[in-house]
């Protein structure tokens, strides 16, 4: 598993049904693009979270797949129409099989 | 023929202008509010011992480009605080000897450690000396923790000094020039003044008389350190007062001092010192 990963979102609390809210999302990961070579000359192995999801009460919002191009910490800020209350899951997939998640509840009022 | 290579003569000069007034890299008017909910300050009255040199002083934030002041408005999006979230966990790890942590002595950072940004470098009974945070964070981990000490610039390191900055933000500077540390601030002072290197610049040729002109193509700032430790985008990672010490020294390219060094804490005191009254703003964000 890939050192200090820690998935961030920043999801507001409350919102109007129907409201276009901004969600942003970061997770703190090196992706090492696998290109690099370290001292001896040895390729270092690619590294990356390969495939980022969002979904909101079981529907997608987005599916995004990651290439090696892609910095270090991903960030992605996107928007999303909440019809309801209800919950956004955000989940990560990493190179090596491992899969982080975070979840936040947003309030329709 | 002659009128023609007249014109073209003057339209030349004309653009020649155009491209030397927009040289100019003055401060952006602009108000720092982080989170929407705190307001630093990042312009005022100079400190008493620069009134005779400067009116105003002002943070390197207005130096920097509207997307890049942007990214410091919101913690979120402020790389710099994915380091002090690693400082945190580094905070709360019992490591050496003692088998202790920082919380165990200190407990929550953002109470026992408010306004410890603001005043620091500081004079030190006990060490006899002028100390940073970094000498005090290195002198707990040896002698409380019995920890070994940390590199003075080193990632583990700047993640400390980031969380021990972060939760000072907004407060203002208040370094302590007089008494004890009157001595290393003097020399910190006469270091500020002195020219380094085969290019012969001292700080104050480019922050003092050059503020707001471009060198090459970076803005110039006044070279004030309260945003530290910064996050610069040309390196993506926390970059140390000391070691953004080391690095415009080289570029004077001269033989620098080491982070860490006698001559680097007067000058990190003096340079502070130049900047008493601004807010804590580490960690900023900077190009």
């Amino acid at each position: 598993m890939a050192k200090g990963v820690k998935p961030r979102v920043k999801v507001p609390k409350k919102a109007a049904a129907g409201e276009t809210i901004t969600i942003k999302t970061l997770i703190s990961h090196k992706m090492e693009s696998g290109q690099r070579k370290d001292k001896e000359g040895n390729v270092i192995p690619r590294s990356i979270i390969n495939r980022f999801t969002c979904e909101f009460n079981g529907e997608t919002v987005v599916d995004i797949t990651l290439e090696p191009a892609i910095s270090t910490n991903p960030y992605f800020e996107f928007e999303a129409v909440v019809p309801e209350s209800g919950e956004f899951v955000f989940t990560w997939y990493d190179d090596d099989g491992s899969v982080y998640d975070t979840a936040k509840k947003i309030a329709v009022n | 023929m002659k009128n023609r290579s007249l014109k073209v003569i003057g339209g030349v000069a004309a653009s020649l202008m155009l491209v030397v007034t927009s040289l100019s890299a003055e401060p952006v008017d602009d108000t720092l509010t982080v989170n929407e909910e705190m307001t630093l300050v990042t312009r005022t009255a100079a400190p008493a011992h620069l009134s005779d040199i400067m009116d105003e002083v002002i943070s390197g934030w207005h130096f920097r480009g509207t997307e890049t002041r942007a990214m410091q408005a919101d913690d979120f999006d402020n790389p710099g605080m994915i380091f002090v979230e690693a400082g945190e966990d580094s905070w709360n790890t019992a490591e050496g000897s003692e088998g202790k942590s920082c919380a165990d002595c200190h407990g929550d950072a953002a109470d026992s450690m408010k306004g410890v940004r603001a005043t620091y470098p500081k004079f030190s009974e006990a060490a006899g000396k002028v100390i940073t945070v970094e000498n005090q964070v290195n002198d707990c981990r040896e002698n409380r923790m019995g920890a070994e000490k940390w590199k003075y610039a080193g990632g583990d390191m700047v993640n400390m000094t980031a969380l021990i900055a972060s939760v000072s933000r907004g407060m203002p500077v208040n370094v302590a020039i007089d008494g004890p540390a009157k001595e290393t601030w003097e020399l910190g002072k006469e270091l500020y003044y002195t020219r380094t290197g085969q290019l012969e610049l001292s700080c104050a040729n480019c922050h003092e008389d050059n503020y707001g002109n471009m060198i090459r193509a970076d803005h110039l700032s006044q070279g004030q350190i309260n945003g530290f430790p910064v996050y610069r985008l040309k390196n993506t990672k926390l970059n140390s007062v000391h070691a953004r010490f080391k690095g415009c020294v080289r570029d004077t390219r001269a033989e620098t001092y080491s982070p860490g060094s006698p001559e680097f804490v007067a000058l990190e005191l003096y340079v502070a010192s130049r900047g008493n009254g601004l807010s804590v703003e580490g960690p900023s964000v900077r190009n």
